[in-house]
């Protein structure tokens, strides 16, 4: 079947609401196109099309809540094939709690297993409940709870209604990553002298509108030091590890009123200082106002956290599950370095690289933040 | 443009990038980005916009000497006139 499903747009998404579609019956959309708008706890996301094709039928109507994995749309391929929403990533709400066909069927639920199960966000449609006639009761809800839950060994806790969405979503996200990823964690001080430098005389060739961030020259030595050590590129699945070609780098944006968003920036290691900055100044508002991009959402090979001129001297970060590294940035801080047997007061970052064991070890993480601080001093590189 | 307006459109830039900032409240002395908890980009935003509005070029030495309202008013006064 071509079905367009509802994709995964994040490790700790479950459902999401129907806003608007952006696509009619009969519409041909291109890889890429924006098919609906979709509210989830991270904001309104433009959900894009995967692959090419003819929109044949729209199944759910604005305002539905619809689960992850379930069925939105009909989207013929030129081949035939069903298109995807978004690359497969795992979702903590396994296929068999989503919608299965729809058969127009009635489910019978009893009102405290409906309440239970809105509170759990878990789609009744297709589940077979133990009561009378196959109505569906409490005790299915939390046998599905548990089933559903990496975590739940017995008990199920569900998300705390008074929480902001954002929390709630970073909550659970943060919260899988801690119960399964064994993280280890390694920093180094680099000196910034040569970036800096570099920065500074690059910015005074440029107006204001076109000035580049520290930021970026932080993110693109991070994109070729993966290049340099790409097993920290990719993704722990299914008890597999797979690192991936294409270095797409989730930046860690703070939003105003408490919360974060990581969106990716794509091929962070094939742009230019210039063209990533142009796509800060795109994404950044962006992410603040609420208004992501489906791919954004979920294409990240790894994370960057950085604390910038206000933050803290040093962080270490939280694995974005099934990624596999995140690297973390404090803020540089003018301090006494040691060179050839002498002490001078340098500009210096404090580095860090959290990372999953299960994925690799610490020596190789050390060969990471080595390359990573011969790529800083050496930032004129194309 | 007068001291008052200079202060108005700054105050107007910062409620842009911090909606649930009461820029009013500022007082002149305070770290502008402390106060209103704005990051690097979001300050370069804001001091994107006010070059904008009133022509004067910031070149990137001069950020150090943004960092209050007070400063901002007498940067913008100073370069307004040279011009």
């Amino acid at each position: 079947m071509p079905d367009f499903l509802m994709p995964s747009l994040g490790a700790d998404m479950a459902a999401g609401t129907l806003v608007a579609w952006r696509v009619a019956p009969g519409q041909v959309v291109a890889r890429g196109d924006i098919v609906a708008e979709v509210e989830t706890e991270k904001g309104l996301i433009d959900i894009e099309c995967f692959e090419p094709g003819t929109v044949e039928a729209l199944h759910v109507a604005p305002g539905a809540k619809v689960q992850v994995g379930a069925r939105m749309a009909t989207i013929r391929s030129e081949g035939g094939a069903a298109p995807k929403a978004s690359p497969p990533l795992p979702s903590p709400v396994t296929q068999t709690l989503t919608a299965g066909p729809d058969t127009g069927r009635r489910v019978r639920v009893s009102p405290a297993a409906r309440a239970r199960a809105q509170a759990l966000g878990i789609d009744l449609a297709g589940i077979a409940g133990s009561g009378p006639s196959g109505a569906i009761e409490l005790a299915d809800i939390d046998r599905l709870a548990a089933v559903a839950s990496p975590a739940a060994a017995g008990t199920v806790v569900a998300p705390d209604e008074g929480l902001a969405p954002i929390r709630r979503a970073i909550a659970a996200a943060m919260s899988r990553s801690k119960r399964e990823i064994p993280h280890y964690y390694l920093q180094s001080r680099i000196d910034m002298n040569a970036a800096l430098a570099w920065l500074r005389r690059e910015n005074e060739q440029r107006s204001i509108t076109d000035r580049i961030l520290p930021a970026v020259v932080l993110l693109r030595a991070t994109a070729r030091a993966l290049r340099d050590v790409p097993v920290l590129n990719g993704y722990w699945i299914d008890g597999q590890h797979r690192p991936v070609e294409e270095i797409h780098l989730g930046f860690a944006i703070a939003l105003r009123g408490g919360g974060l968003v990581a969106p990716a920036l794509h091929d962070v290691d094939r742009k230019s200082c210039d063209a990533l900055m142009a796509e800060l100044r795109d994404l950044i508002p962006r992410a603040r106002a609420g208004r992501l991009r489906s791919s954004e959402m979920t294409d990240a090979t790894a994370t960057v956290t950085s604390m910038g001129d206000g933050g803290a001297e040093s962080v270490l970060g939280v694995i974005y599950p099934p990624q596999v590294a995140l690297v973390g940035f404090g803020r540089i801080l003018d301090q006494p370095w040691a060179e050839r047997g002498a002490v001078v007061v340098r500009p210096v970052i404090a580095a860090s690289l959290a990372a999953d064991h299960r994925a690799t070890d610490g020596h190789l993480g050390a060969r990471f933040l080595d390359a990573l601080n011969r790529h800083l001093q050496t930032p004129e590189q194309p | 443009m007068t001291d008052a307006e200079l202060t108005r459109l700054i105050a107007h830039e910062l409620q842009k990038v911090a909606p649930e900032a009461d820029p009013a409240s500022l007082s002149p002395d305070q770290p502008i980005r402390e106060a209103v908890d704005i990051d690097s980009f979001d300050f370069l935003r804001v001091l994107i916009a006010l070059s904008e509005a009133t022509g004067v070029e910031i070149p990137e030495a001069d950020y150090g000497k943004l960092t209050t309202l007070k400063e901002m008013v007498h940067y913008f006064r100073a370069h307004l006139t040279v011009r």
